[in-house]
């Protein structure tokens, strides 16, 4: 889908990250532009996860070095809720439980307050109701989950599935996905998968972050990214994704080296 | 994050004002002599002098409860003046009679009087340090035979029917501070719903204890004859000063056959300062007999404020087939401390009870929940269901569950749930992650958190206590 030319909607240069004192990220240099697909792989515990909460502002990470630009802003001198506002979505990894608070609740008050901060009219909860509804439809996602408190007992698949509802609702700029596929039945992973097709255009972009290239063959990544100690060690086209699944990560090291 | 949740419950208290009205003060200290002044300055019957002598020798024996999980310095009885009123206090037949200054305290705490009170349809008895000094829409109540007065004016005016029911349902003797309350009591609420006559309005009453270092004593007294129904409301401020203050009242609720009572209450008393100094020490007995067949006696109380709450609001369920429920939310913040609960005491065959009660602690607070089902032998099936959920927000807090259950009868059916959670960091950041700021995201926990108890609150009281606890927990963020 790209063609390199579309703008920079994000642009990261030598981020550095500690949590709890400990660094994780040690200098990360990552560029998105708009239209573009990018899968960022890599063994457990490199810092996929901390580079993506990094990036959504989560305060129990401390950045020590480098620079994030999101759309032409200082994406580092925003607060997390200002980031979402300014069209950064972070799918979780491990999405939260939020018991007693309804669903549609949350999903409308999130709504009205990124959209409404676009200047799109709020919803009440009747106009909300039929809107989410729809999104739901392009999830196949029953509408029972809408009454349940937020991702309670949902399954692991079933959280995924509201984390791209979400994604649907809020119209990010950028989008990234930490492991939405992980916990998808099959059925399930085609679904997402048309879902975030769905989502995608020229204007925005996604990040995908994988251990599977199975994902990857319904999403089509312009880049492959290897993350390996905090770094991104390797970048190529989809056909590294293959080759990684044939070989796995230890090559990669020993070709750096 | 932590400074983010902290800003967010460090909200000022509203209603920390004094008023400057020139009151009729005992001097401090206890014996015989005031509690002789206290009966005399009232004007009572012999019996009721006897009744508080009573209370007074028998509290002498006594000693101060240490079971409840609180700390607190020891209480000087003799450090506190057990009589204050507003002076005048000759009765006052209509508002417009009312010390102005007296007036704007209300309007300062809101309290729904004169039209407003007419458009809410609301009954309201206000007591102001010992005294009651409006009573309005009483005259409606009259109409159908619905008596709603102060303490003091029941006690001239239906003397046979507080002579019947005082001390029957919690006795002078019950424990430390319904013995001392028995003996010092000044005023309080009366109300009476004659047979089969259901309460055309909600009755409400605001107390507030204004006098530094004058404790309140207040003694509530409802009675709900045959068929009868009534929802009372209770409504508490205090201001703020930097020494405690003791408010020990007592509470008596009576169900005849068929009869209902709702008891719904929002305290708001001062709770200290955020290092613990001042602040109300609330040790309240409030019990409710369900003494007819099917009879139904409702608790339902919001709790946000005091330095320490001690309270217990129970229901003996005496008559056959009767029914008795506990809702309660409790919020403590900063350095308070609760410990609330209830008692559910079946005696009767199939009675019935539920406990709901939702803790919150945030701050260095401390709540815990303190609950006793209690089955006796002739409670045949009866059943008793109980939840306790406690809420923490941030680190430092404490919760606490200490249920009691004893069954000595084996047809009786008691399900007992617990859980705890915490508003912690993730939730927070996930919140964040959707554009949601943190002070929106407590706020809609909590709402969530607390739903089951505020749909037993009538609407008008819901709202405000939806209001409270925003107020407790809102507070500019970053
Ligand atoms: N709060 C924390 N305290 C201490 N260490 C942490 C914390 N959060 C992350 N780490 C550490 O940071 C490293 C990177 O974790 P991260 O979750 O980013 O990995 P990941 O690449 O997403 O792994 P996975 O593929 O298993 O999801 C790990 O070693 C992890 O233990
Ligand atoms: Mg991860």
């Amino acid at each position: 889908m790209s063609n390199g030319a579309g703008k920079i909607l994000l642009d990261v240069r030598g981020l550095c990250a500690s949590v709890a004192g400990v660094p994780i990220l040690k200098g990360i240099d990552f560029t998105v532009r708009a239209g573009e697909v990018h899968a960022i792989m890599g063994p457990n515990g490199s810092g996929k996860s901390t580079f993506s909460k990094v990036l959504a502002g989560h305060p129990s990470y401390e950045v020590t070095g480098g620079t994030a630009v999101f759309d032409g802003v200082d994406l580092l001198e925003l607060s997390a809720e200002e980031r979402a506002r300014s069209g950064f979505f972070l799918s979780f990894q491990y999405p939260v439980e939020v018991p007693g608070v309804a669903n549609a609740q949350f999903l409308r008050l999130a709504y009205n307050t990124v959209l409404g901060g676009r200047g799109r009219d709020e919803l009440d909860p009747l106009e909300f109701d039929d809107f989410v509804r729809e999104k739901m439809k392009l999830l196949e996602m029953d509408p029972a989950f809408l009454d349940r408190s937020v991702n309670t007992g949902f399954s692991g698949g079933e959280k995924k599935r509201n984390e791209i509802l979400q994604m649907a609702l809020l119209e990010p700029k950028l989008a990234f996905l930490d492991e939405t596929d992980s916990g998808l039945d099959i059925d399930a992973l085609r679904i997402v998968a048309q879902g975030v097709n769905h989502l995608r255009s020229a204007d925005n972009a996604v990040v995908l972050v994988t251990h599977y290239q199975r994902l990857l063959n319904y999403i089509v990544p312009d880049f492959v990214h290897v993350m390996d100690g905090g770094r991104l060690v390797k970048t190529g086209g989809r056909e590294l994704a293959l080759e990684l699944e044939a070989r796995g990560y230890d090559w990669i090291g020993k070709q750096a080296a | 994050m932590s400074a983010v949740l902290q800003n967010l419950i460090d909200q000022p208290y509203k209603h920390g004002f004094v008023t400057d009205i020139e009151a009729d003060v005992v001097p401090k200290g206890l014996d015989e002599s005031v509690i002789r002044l206290i009966s005399h300055k009232k004007n009572e019957p012999d019996w009721l002098l006897e009744f508080r002598l009573a209370a007074y020798r028998h509290w002498l024996t006594m000693q101060e409860p240490t079971w409840p999980n609180v700390k607190y310095p020891p209480v000087d009885f003799q450090d506190i003046s057990y009589y204050s009123a507003p002076k005048p206090k000759k009765m006052l037949a209509s508002m417009d009679e009312v010390d102005p200054e007296l007036l704007r305290t209300f309007e300062k705490l809101g309290v729904p009087m004169h039209e407003q009170a007419a458009l809410a349809g609301v009954a309201v008895d206000v007591i102001f340090d010992s005294v009651s000094v409006a009573t309005t829409y009483k005259k409606k109540l009259a109409d159908v035979g619905v008596i709603f007065c102060s303490f003091s004016e029941a006690v001239h005016e239906h003397p046979e029917l507080v002579r019947k029911y005082l001390g029957t349902v919690v006795p002078t003797s019950d424990n430390f501070y319904a013995a001392l309350n028995s003996a010092v009591f000044t005023d309080g609420s009366f109300c009476f719903i004659p047979k089969g006559v259901k309460c055309p309005m909600e009755l409400s009453t605001y107390f507030r204890i204004n006098t530094q270092e004058s404790g309140q004593f207040e003694r509530t007294l409802i009675i709900a004859e045959e068929g009868a129904s009534v929802s009372y409301l209770e409504g508490c401020t205090a201001p703020r000063f930097d020494t405690n203050q003791l408010h020990a009242a007592v509470v008596e609720l009576v169900a005849l056959d068929n009869a209902s009572i709702k008891y719904s209450t929002v305290q708001n008393w001062y709770a200290g300062d955020e290092n613990g100094v001042g602040g109300i020490y609330n040790f309240v007995t409030k019990r409710g007999l369900c003494k007819g067949v099917h009879s139904k006696i409702s608790w339902t109380q919001v709790e946000t404020g005091s330095a320490i709450t001690w309270k217990y609001p129970s229901c003996v369920l005496l008559g056959d087939h009767s029914v008795g429920e506990f809702y309660s939310v409790a919020l403590t913040n900063h350095m308070q401390q609760a410990d609330t609960g209830t008692k559910m005491v079946h005696i009767g065959k199939n009675t019935r009870s539920t406990i709901i009660s939702k803790g919150i602690s945030a701050g260095r607070s401390n709540n815990s929940y303190r609950g006793l089902v209690k089955i006796g032998p002739k409670a045949e099936g009866a059943r008793n269901f109980s939840q306790c959920d406690s809420m923490l927000i941030g680190e430092t807090c404490g919760a606490n569950t200490f249920p009691y259950i004893q069954v000595q009868n084996n047809t009786a059916k008691v399900e007992h749930e617990a859980s705890t959670s915490k508003i912690g960091e993730d939730q927070l950041f996930y919140f964040a992650s959707r554009g949601i700021d943190a002070e929106e995201a407590v706020s809609m926990i909590i709402n969530g958190f607390v739903k089951d108890v505020f749909t037993q609150l009538p609407m008008e009281f819901a709202v405000e206590a939806g209001r409270l606890l925003g107020l407790k927990l809102e507070g500019s963020v970053g």
